[in-house]
């Protein structure tokens, strides 16, 4: 079988089921709420408009943003609550992506629901009111048993939506059939794209028709029906606790990659470390820059590798310029005496952002760095990751340099290196372990001034892993030992378009090629 | 008996009234019917009595208590409501719409079943009917279920609105006299609203005219066919009448010629 796709198939169980528990969970969490709140706004044309208009604005936010803007929201609250009661909460993973999707599971129930009940015959009403009803007994014998087909109707829509937006919990670090697509994506593995669309699409069709069978039974008035679809809805959910459940055995280890190739590599070769002790790991991949920092300080990750320059730049929050020795020394340091935080040693090789051009545009403009490309820059556009803008980086070039391009253009990574070799933009932000640096030919512009930090690729253990004999023993081999020539061999072998390598067939080729000992 | 003290109800705030400053006594076993043109406040006037109106003042009281002493549903399990628009519940059997109050009583269940049934011979429906849904029956069958229902719990008064106003005449006409009968049979209080006049003067003891929201007239049929000082109301009450007499005057044309 095509080693991509045993891949995907080996991942399967662990997605679904994450994607089948945060589904579940949030549309019973939204169908918990929104009952009760149908029958207030149906009460009540003076919350019925504040209710429907709150719940639609919520389904106009983007799916993404909604998540992403519940973890400063958690971030902030669970500091409060432990600056005032003493304890905290995760505030990735499960927890906001449970609130986003419960809050956009809403909208459809409640105006199924509310829409049912206020049009009810009001012949029917009357009827209810005469024969001797109290209002408790007019919502339970025939308000709700009659908008029940609606309310059915609205909880699929709902259950539809959640479940491809679930997809988006990726990003802010729950585990979701969204992995393979935000993966994908990232080293170009098509197939890993598609079956995670396939599979999500499955999910909600299967899920969908469960559902049209207990709205048959409801609208039908037959049971049998009901409880089947329900019954199987049910067992569904429970084979996907099961799942982590039976999994969750042994004491693991919980390894993070952000969301580039060389990350993933990288957790895959520490994964396998971890493994060869006879220890469990679990990768949780494709988070954000500062979100993986956040998480591990939190101990919601045990391990994953970062960079000197970025944790100086935006966790230290440090704006001058030292030699590359001095800042891994006062990296380590800081992140000890701030986070608990252990950095165990760097890999060896350095992954920092560098400005690159196609080499024969280059020499025909005759640039070599970047103050030869200052003077040229107000004709030339800029290709930049999604992030690239927002770092301080980005910031120290312009002040250095005085860079003012003619435009700027925003990419995945691997999109950013098609407008390159293209020609849609004339300067990309590159990283310099990146093997398509090589591949494609391009000339990495110098930095005279020093504006850009040095990049070390560093090893972080959180607080509470600080220690642990485990990790250290299957961990310190790493340290120096990865030089950048290889570095960029693996990331080349993941990115390139034809012959491509997983993730962690790279790690195993870079495991036999740095010589790292047996365990 | 069901009295009406000074009852005043306005839907605007005290601008206008639906029924103003009235005062009424329906003693037991008697038949009333109102009538009077649409918007005279008579729906609202019958909805005042079982609550489905609160009074903006005035007292209602039945068999000489207050209704405020009970709540509202309480009250209304113990009157009978019969409207034009019926209200059968879609989503229950026959048999579950017309047991729905002694349910809501507590009524144990077999005493409901019985009743059921019993009420089924009274409307005169075949008990097969028992399972369907209201959906499968026809108008005129749909009021009967109506009209059992209302009836399931003994209640010693009835109120009809229109009950018969969505019916073809034939139905209708069997429908008012059949129910007249269970009225005398059941010893009911009955207080029936209707803009049809031949229909209150077949099937009522007395009758009361509403004209923007007070009491035109009062008086059983035929004072009210015969003497009234009030013009408005004679015209009413004459309607029922001068079509009778053409009828019969086409009647005895048929059979001069004939």
């Amino acid at each position: 079988m095509d080693e991509r796709l045993a891949s995907a198939l080996h991942l399967l169980p662990e997605y679904l089921s994450q994607h089948v528990l945060l589904s579940a969970a949030a549309l019973g969490l939204g169908v918990a709420i929104s009952l009760p709140l149908t029958v207030a706004a149906s009460r009540h044309a003076g919350i019925r408009w504040p209710v429907l208009g709150v719940a639609s604005v919520i389904q106009t936010v983007p799916g993404l943003a909604l998540l992403a803007l519940f973890y400063p929201l958690l971030l902030g609250l669970s500091s409060l609550c432990r600056h005032f009661l003493g304890f905290g909460f995760p505030a990735l993973g499960f927890l906001p992506s449970l609130l986003a999707l419960t809050l956009y599971s809403m909208l459809p129930i409640l105006r199924n629901g509310v829409t049912a009940i206020v049009g009810l015959d009001p012949a029917i009403i009357q009827a209810a009111r005469g024969v001797g009803m109290t209002p408790g007994q007019r919502l339970w014998r025939v308000e709700l048993p009659l908008a029940a087909p609606m309310i059915m109707a609205g909880v699929r829509t709902a259950a539809v939506w959640v479940i491809g937006t679930a997809t988006l919990a990726t990003p802010v670090g729950q585990t979701s059939l969204g992995n393979y697509i935000f993966s994908g994506l990232q080293v170009e593995n098509w197939v890993s794209v598609l079956f995670g669309c396939g599979a999500a699409v499955a999910l909600a069709i299967v899920t969908d028709q469960l559902l049209a069978l207990v709205e048959l039974g409801v609208a039908r008035r037959r049971p049998r029906f009901a409880w089947l679809g329900l019954g199987l809805l049910l067992a569904g959910v429970a084979a996907a606790g099961a799942v982590p459940l039976a999994a969750g055995g042994r004491a693991g280890y919980v390894v993070g990659a952000k969301n580039f190739s060389e990350q993933y590599i990288l957790a895959a070769l520490i994964a396998d470390r971890i493994r060869g002790t006879g220890y469990e790991a679990a990768e949780r991949a494709d988070l954000g820059s500062t979100i993986a920092f956040r998480a591990l300080a939190a101990n919601e990750l045990d391990v994953y590798v970062d960079y000197s320059g970025t944790l100086w730049t935006n966790i230290l929050g440090r704006t001058d310029a030292v030699p590359r020795a001095q800042m891994l020394r006062d990296v380590k340091e800081e992140l000890r005496r701030r986070y608990g935080v252990q950095l165990l040693g760097p890999l060896g090789f350095e992954n920092a952002y560098a400005l690159a051009m196609r080499s024969d545009r280059a020499a025909a403009l005759g640039i070599r760095t970047i103050a030869d490309l200052a003077r040229l820059a107000p004709r030339l556009t800029l290709g930049g990751d999604l992030e690239f803008f927002a770092r301080p980086e980005w910031r120290l070039l312009q002040a250095r340099y005085g860079l003012a391009f003619h435009a700027r253009r925003e990419y995945q990574p691997t999109f950013m290196y098609r407008a390159l070799m293209s020609g849609e933009v004339d300067v990309i932000t590159a990283f310099s372990s990146d093997g398509r640096i090589a591949a494609d030919h391009l000339t990495v512009l110098e930095d005279p001034l020093h504006a850009i930090p040095p990049y070390d690729a560093v090893l972080l253990l959180s607080p509470r892993r600080a220690a642990d004999p485990v990790l250290r023993r299957a961990l310190s081999p790493l340290v120096g030992a990865i030089p950048i020539g290889l570095m960029r061999q693996a990331n080349l072998q993941v990115d390139r378009t034809s012959d491509k390598f997983t993730p962690a067939q790279a790690a195993r080729w870079l495991t036999a090629a740095a010589h790292l000992p047996e365990q | 008996m069901i009295a009406l003290q000074r009852v005043s109800k306005s839907f605007d705030g005290g601008v206008s009234f639906a029924v103003r400053e009235v005062s009424l006594e329906v003693p037991e076993r008697s038949f009333l019917a109102v009538v009077g043109e649409s918007g005279s406040g008579k729906t609202t006037l019958l909805k005042l009595i079982n609550r489905l109106i609160e009074p903006d003042a005035g007292s209602v009281s039945i068999a000489g208590q207050s209704a405020k002493s009970l709540p509202p549903h309480a009250l209304r399990r113990r009157i009978g409501y019969v409207f034009q628009g019926i209200g059968l519940f879609p989503h229950m059997s026959i048999a579950e719409n017309i047991g729905i109050t002694p349910r809501l009583i507590g009524w144990p269940e077999a005493q409901i079943r019985a009743r059921v049934g019993e009420l089924l011979d009274l409307v005169a429906l075949p008990r097969s009917y028992l399972t369907r849904r209201p959906a499968e029956l026809s108008g005129g069958q749909r009021q009967r279920v109506g009209i059992a229902r209302a009836l399931a719990a003994r209640p010693a008064i009835m109120l009809m609105d229109e009950p018969f106003g969505a019916l073809d005449p034939v139905t209708r006409d069997t429908l008012g006299a059949e129910y007249r009968r269970l009225h005398d049979d059941m010893r009911l209080t009955t207080v029936m609203v209707t803009h049809d006049v031949m229909e209150a003067v077949l099937l009522a003891d007395r009758i009361v005219v509403m004209r923007t929201g007070n009491i035109a007239a009062d008086g059983p049929p035929h004072e009210l066919l015969t003497a009234s000082d009030d013009p408005a109301v004679r015209t009413l009450m004459e309607m029922p009448r001068r079509q009778a007499e053409r009828v019969r005057a086409l009647l005895q044309e048929r059979t001069a010629r004939g």
